[in-house]
């Protein structure tokens, strides 16, 4: 199987919608200032000047990680705290807060007093500021208050345990089936399965890690299929995704440090060799020795860095598209950004694969480089 | 009087790279493919490697400009 079908689909028929959006776009702002101008001399000496909305606050609160989980309105899952302190380990439900999350509300528990301000729990300070906020701020609104170790079930850690339990019920299914129907054509969940793994193996490991490929197939599958699944996840943009997993760094971080670990644990005399006494005059080995080291590790960083900011910068993309029509303040912009994030999200389903592709392909390769005998 | 971040220069610069060197990238890959078909998937493949190393350094411009940014 090749990749060219992420190619084959309605090109032509997307450029259409694309520039109908951009010839709406075009012509629109007319319409806007006029309604704008129209609501701002009714509404000038009636209520006081709204406050601005501020579309990279509110991108950013919800690319992050949180102690809640939103699901419709104002009903929200409380999820559990676990904090270690001063007193040891402390427990309780992040419900306790009130959805508060600028410090207001005070919970008490072993005799130390803890706030959430912007998701993050701090000790509370003894008496209110000015705001009623129980932290003292610096100029730029972050909390100066002391932070007990968080190690709270949060939303990711939530979303990281149902992509585990997705994944195995997929894959004990097409494992099952694999064993049901030894020799025979898959059925089911398996036939759909079966294309993307003999993908995986043969246009991702065999080209990559020559005729070692079946050792490192575990981890690439695993790889490949816990970040697409997590990418698609993170697009669901209600209860069972809204998170943001495979957009966290301390995610993509253990993935690329995993590939790391193989890479170093599995390289062979050649691949060490090449580092520490390349084929070179010797002179050379001042500067060709740190540059090599260094490579080591600027691999795995750029897999950790490509997989968190292409996922954290398509969801920015698609909320600021949504926030088109607060930052307008107009319903007809509404029809325009909705378009445009229906558009940018076929886009992101597209990103989803590339990326789980990428990274399996670089961490394939950079094992392949590290495990390729001499020739 | 505009307001705002300097960064938000940064990022626009890298954009600029970035579409340069996945343009070429593109470009160059349809031409292979126009000239040998047959080689299409292979080329592709390729080229999507290719493009991920040049978003790579665009997007750490981003991540840089965000930072700057915060």
């Amino acid at each position: 199987m090749d990749c060219s079908h992420v190619f084959e689909f309605k090109v032509n028929r997307l450029i259409v919608v694309f520039t109908l959006f951009l010839a709406f776009f075009s012509s629109s702002p007319v319409a806007f200032a006029q309604v704008d101008t129209a609501h701002a001399t009714a509404h000038t000496h009636a209520e006081p000047e709204k406050k601005k909305f501020d579309i990279g606050k509110f991108a950013l609160h919800h690319i992050a990680d949180s102690h809640s989980w939103h699901v419709i309105g104002d009903t929200y899952i409380p999820l559990p705290v676990i904090l270690y302190t001063s007193n040891g380990f402390v427990t309780f439900n992040s419900g306790d807060f009130k959805h508060d999350d600028e410090g207001k509300v005070v919970v008490e528990r072993k005799g130390l007093r803890f706030v959430k301000v912007h998701e993050k729990i701090y000790y509370a300070s003894d008496v209110a500021n000015d705001h009623g906020q129980f932290v003292s701020l610096d100029e730029k609104h972050h909390a100066l208050n002391e932070r007990p170790l968080d190690l709270s079930m949060t939303k990711n850690v939530c979303t990281l345990i149902l992509s585990i339990i997705i994944l195995l019920a997929v894959f004990i299914n097409v494992a099952n089936g694999y064993k049901k129907r030894r020799g025979k054509s898959p059925k089911g969940l398996q036939s759909w399965m079966e294309p993307i793994i003999l993908f995986v193996r043969d246009d991702i490991a065999k080209p990559n890690l020559g005729h070692k490929y079946e050792r490192f197939m575990p981890y690439l599958l695993t790889v490949f299929f816990f970040i697409w699944f997590n990418n698609m996840l993170g697009l669901v943009p209600f209860l069972p995704g809204g998170a943001n997993l495979t957009g966290n760094i301390a995610v993509t971080m253990v993935l690329a440090i995993a590939t790391f670990c193989i890479t170093v644990f599995n390289g062979n005399k050649y691949y060490w060799k090449h580092i520490f006494m390349p084929d070179v005059p010797w002179w050379m080995y001042i500067v060709m020795v740190p540059v090599e080291l260094f490579g080591i590790f600027t691999k795995p960083i750029a897999l950790m860095i490509r997989l968190f900011a292409n996922i954290t910068a398509g969801h920015i993309l698609v909320l600021s598209l949504i926030c088109l029509v607060f930052v307008f303040d107009s319903l007809y912009i509404a029809p325009v950004s909705v378009a445009f994030a229906v558009f940018i999200g076929a886009i992101e389903l597209l990103v989803a694969f590339i990326q789980a592709f990428i990274f399996t392909i670089l961490s394939a390769l950079f094992i392949g480089m590290a495990i390729e005998e001499h020739h | 009087m505009i307001t705002g971040s300097i960064a938000a220069i940064g990022a626009g610069l890298a954009a600029i790279g970035a579409g340069l060197g996945i343009g070429r990238i593109g470009g160059s890959a349809m031409d292979g493919i126009a000239r040998q078909p047959e080689a299409a998937s292979k080329i592709q493949t390729a080229m999507l490697i290719a493009a991920a190393f040049v978003e790579a350094v665009a997007l750490f411009a981003v991540v840089v400009a965000l930072m700057g940014n915060g």
